[in-house]
């Protein structure tokens, strides 16, 4: 889908309304996953395994079926059987089969009237373990002799001969990468690592399931996607999606965490085996241990530049594990990579590896921060060593609207040279470098999505509106589509209450990710609007007795397009809402689409970083994000979005990080070993919107919740490189890191 | 629905040794569904990967998923890895 051209004149786009959730939040009223309750609800925990690989050679559950309280059990056994591919993963990493893949592995579950009952009764239950080999990290996982975590799990196109834990590969590029190395002044190859992440959403998982021995289901729950849900749990049910309703809580964060499914099936088997509701929370180690952090990567990058700042050739291998499935986003790492520069020679790779550690999930734009942090910290380099300007370098070289992209396509209109010109004339960049601090310069790239949409939209008696939508609202959905519904409509904001519908009531929407909602539910929003205004001009033009084609909508009024359609008064909205009910019926307005026109965006960020040389910490001391939204509907959420990526990415980048034993059990399952930023971390954070519009959306949206993850881990990498006077190649940059980087250098 | 025609779909450099060692494959069609139904009847052994999930470029345009876009005469039609996000 393609629009002429974006609209310009805006009433309330680009304005800063209160968000409509607001009071609901900070009055404590709004019900998150773990809110939800049901009369003779049970209480359920999960028995997880302690080992990070093991034959499971059997499970006693009868001493914890007579245990006080316990009122089911459920395993393996109790899930459907016959399932293959996609939905046999699921299944296998919501509750474990002939073996325990991860420490932290889902084993069995019990429901009991308390959950302290339901947690004792865990204890009694016995399982004969064999404990198998294990690997966590990427590089050893696919070396021979490495411990296979399972045959035969390759996908198609992965190399023969690889080690079996190698599941995916990738590889894309154009021109000769030799001669453009041959033809370079300055050519640097090195290597990089980034640690698994884990997203830091403040609510853990939860959800209340009732399920009847008819196999009729409703989930409540905190999810970004619960059609997917719906799915997903009737696959490992054995049953249809249909019956199972899904409702979707208030969310408190999700960044790709919760697109997928880990507790909902279980309790459902629960609810179905005691035909009790049954509630199971995870407690915040079961988050870390059993949810999917990101994936951690192992980069090799080579890159050729002239003496004026011309990149000659690019080459990046990308080695991503993704845990004891496959999945792990590795081939949008390597698209990714290179796609801010217009390589005339260009090469990538990447291989997806499993290991011992659980099922990697999505993270704010996946694969391409630990792309950046890799590709960026070289370009960063070869700056230093040819005395360049790191924002004109990325100029000379940027991508732009016709160049040919490092994985094949020809760029459609893009804002990346909108971002780094913003970029040099910021007065950030043009701010003298802090004495013993350093300056650090990042792009980031991101494909945004589209995705299945359904919306309907339906008038009230009294000229409001009741606007309903699938797509969980993970970041002010319903303030941008409560302003684009106003907009078309040409009434009050405060006139519209947009309702996150849940799964009989909506077409099949597709999961909020890829920064799809404010555009694809966004759109579809517009046209159930525009949809609705038709409907509305039609009955205008029957109570005028004209042609409908000859009334018109205006700022929430029918009109008479001219004078040859007659003289009338204009119709409010209101009006002809009040006698809906005997012009024809009520009025609703739908839309239902893959929208398929999401714009790709780019991002640049500035950051100034000191290092402390003694203790190797690191304070960041100024951040400024520029990026590219398309069309701001609501410039604070749009804001919000910048600051909240370069914040994870502050973590991501200096201390976050999943450590494994030699046991290869994880051993910072908890917020106070797994350090996050907190409010003292963080500097303000400077944002600039750039506004170079899509011409997939009819008010120019492009996507914003994920770019902004994708240049931080960069370019604070290259400000404490600078500073420090030592190249960082490895994340996080955490003190003890930093101390031997220093040591070493 | 508008007359096939000559399309020219580049492929990611992993494909090609399921496609005879091409890099780009000429088929006919005017619909992305129709564009990926004739490259694997050419190409028989990129139906594993096709059927995997792809998204097709258009002149530059990511089309994720959808088998019905119109591809118009002229257009650069490029194959790459299915994409979502999180």
């Amino acid at each position: 889908m393609a629009f002429d051209e974006a609209k310009k004149d805006f009433n309330l786009i680009g304005t800063r309304p209160a968000r409509p959730d607001g009071i609901d939040k900070v009055t404590g009223r709004a019900q998150f996953g773990a809110d939800k309750a049901a009369p003779g609800q049970l209480h359920a925990a999960i028995l997880r395994s302690p080992h990070a690989h093991a034959l499971i050679k059997s499970i006693d559950t009868s001493a914890a079926e007579k245990a006080k309280g316990v009122k089911g059990i459920v395993t393996r056994a109790d899930f459907a059987t016959g399932l293959k591919g996609e939905m046999w993963n699921k299944l296998e990493n919501v509750m474990a089969g002939e073996k325990a893949l991860y420490d932290g592995h889902a084993i069995a579950a019990v429901a009991a009237t308390s959950a302290l009952a339901a947690k004792d009764a865990l204890k009694l239950i016995k399982v004969d373990f064999e404990v198998l080999d294990h690997v966590t990290n990427v590089d050893e996982s696919m070396k021979d002799g490495a411990p296979v975590i399972r045959e035969g799990a390759a996908g198609p196109g992965t190399p023969e001969g690889m080690h079996p834990n190698v599941v995916g590969f990738y590889s894309s590029g154009h021109g000769d990468v030799d001669a453009g190395f041959a033809d370079a002044d300055l050519v640097i190859e090195d290597t990089f690592t980034t640690e698994a992440t884990h997203q830091g959403y403040i609510e853990p998982h939860a959800c209340l399931a009732q399920m009847g021995k008819d196999g009729k289901g409703e989930v409540w729950c905190c999810t970004q996607g619960h059609f997917n849900v719906a799915k997903v749990c009737g696959h490992l049910l054995g049953t249809e999606a249909s019956q199972i309703r899904v409702t979707a809580s208030e969310i408190g964060g999700g960044f790709g965490g919760k697109t997928e499914v880990f507790i909902e099936p279980v309790a459902l088997a629960l609810a179905k085996k005691t035909n009790r509701p049954v509630k199971l929370v995870m407690s915040r180690s079961e988050v870390f241990r059993a949810s999917g952090p990101t994936a951690s990567a192992s980069m090799d990058i080579k890159i050729g530049m002239k003496k004026d700042g011309t990149m000659t050739a690019g080459r990046g291998v990308f080695r991503l594990q993704g845990g004891a499935f496959p999945g792990a986003p590795g081939t949008f790492t390597a698209m990714c990579a290179f796609a801010p520069y217009a390589l005339e020679n260009v090469s990538q790779e990447a291989y997806d590896v499993m290991t011992n550690r659980p099922k990697q999930a999505a993270y704010r734009a996946p694969g391409s921060p630990m792309a950046a942090f890799a590709v960026e910290s070289v370009v960063d380099e070869l700056c230093n060593q040819l005395g360049l300007d790191p924002i004109e370098v990325r100029l000379k070289n940027a991508s732009r609207e016709g160049s040919k992209a490092s994985f094949g396509i020809n760029w459609p209109r893009i804002g990346l040279v909108e971002c780094l010109e913003a970029a040099k004339a910021h007065p950030h960049y043009s701010t003298a470098i802090p004495e013993n601090g350093g300056r650090g310069v990042s792009c980031g790239f991101w494909f945004n999505h589209g995705g299945e949409t359904a919306v309907s939209l339906a008038l009230a008696e009294d000229g409001t509106v009741s606007l309903s939508v699938g797509t969980p609202d993970i970041g002010g959905s319903r303030a941008s589509m409560c302003m684009m519904a106003a907009e078309e409509l040409g009434i009050k904001y405060d006139d519209i209450r947009t309702t996150i519908a849940d799964t009989a009531t909506l077409g099949y929407n597709e999961i909020s990710h890829g920064s799809r909602v404010t555009y694809a539910s966004g759109l579809a929003t517009i046209e159930a609007a525009r949809d609705t205004i038709k409907k509305l001009c039609k009955r205008a033009a029957a109570k005028w007795g004209i042609d409908e084609d000859a009334v018109y909508w205006e700022d929430g009024f029918a009109k008479p397009s001219g004078p040859n359609a007659g003289e009338f008064e204009p119709m409010s909205l209101t009006k002809i809402a009040s006698k809906m009910g005997a012009t024809g019926g009520p009025i609703v307005g739908h839309y239902e689409a893959t929208p398929e026109g999401a714009g790709v965006s780019f991002a640049v960020h500035i950051v100034d970083a000191e290092v402390d040389k003694e203790t190797g910490s690191t304070s960041v001391g100024r951040y400024t994000v520029i990026q590219d939204a398309g069309k701001a509907i609501h410039p604070s959420y749009v804001e919000g979005q910048f600051q909240g990526g370069a914040a994870q990415g502050i973590g991501w980048a200096l201390n976050e990080e999943y450590i494994y034993g030699e046991d290869g059990r994880l051993q910072n399952a908890g917020f106070l070993d797994y350090r996050i930023p907190v409010a003292s971390d963080l500097p303000m954070i400077d944002t600039v919107i750039v506004e170079v519009p899509n011409p997939g959306h009819p008010y120019g949206v492009r996507g914003v919740g994920e770019t902004s993850i994708c240049p931080p881990l960069a370019a604070i990498a290259n400000a404490v490189s600078n500073a420090a006077g030592v190249r960082m190649k490895s994340l996080p940059m955490s003190p003890p890191r930093i101390l031997k980087a220093l040591d070493e250098a | 629905m508008s007359q096939k025609h000559k399309i020219e779909v580049a492929l990611w450099g992993g494909l090609k040794p399921f496609a005879d060692g091409n890099d780009k494959v000429e088929v006919e069609a005017a619909t992305t569904g129709q564009m990926l139904a004739a490259v694997i009847k050419k190409h028989p052994a990129l139906e594993d990967h096709i059927e995997a999930g792809v998204s097709v470029a258009v002149n530059g345009r990511v089309i994720a998923s959808s088998l019905t876009e119109p591809i118009p005469e002229g257009a650069e039609v490029v194959i790459i890895p299915q994409l979502k996000g999180g």
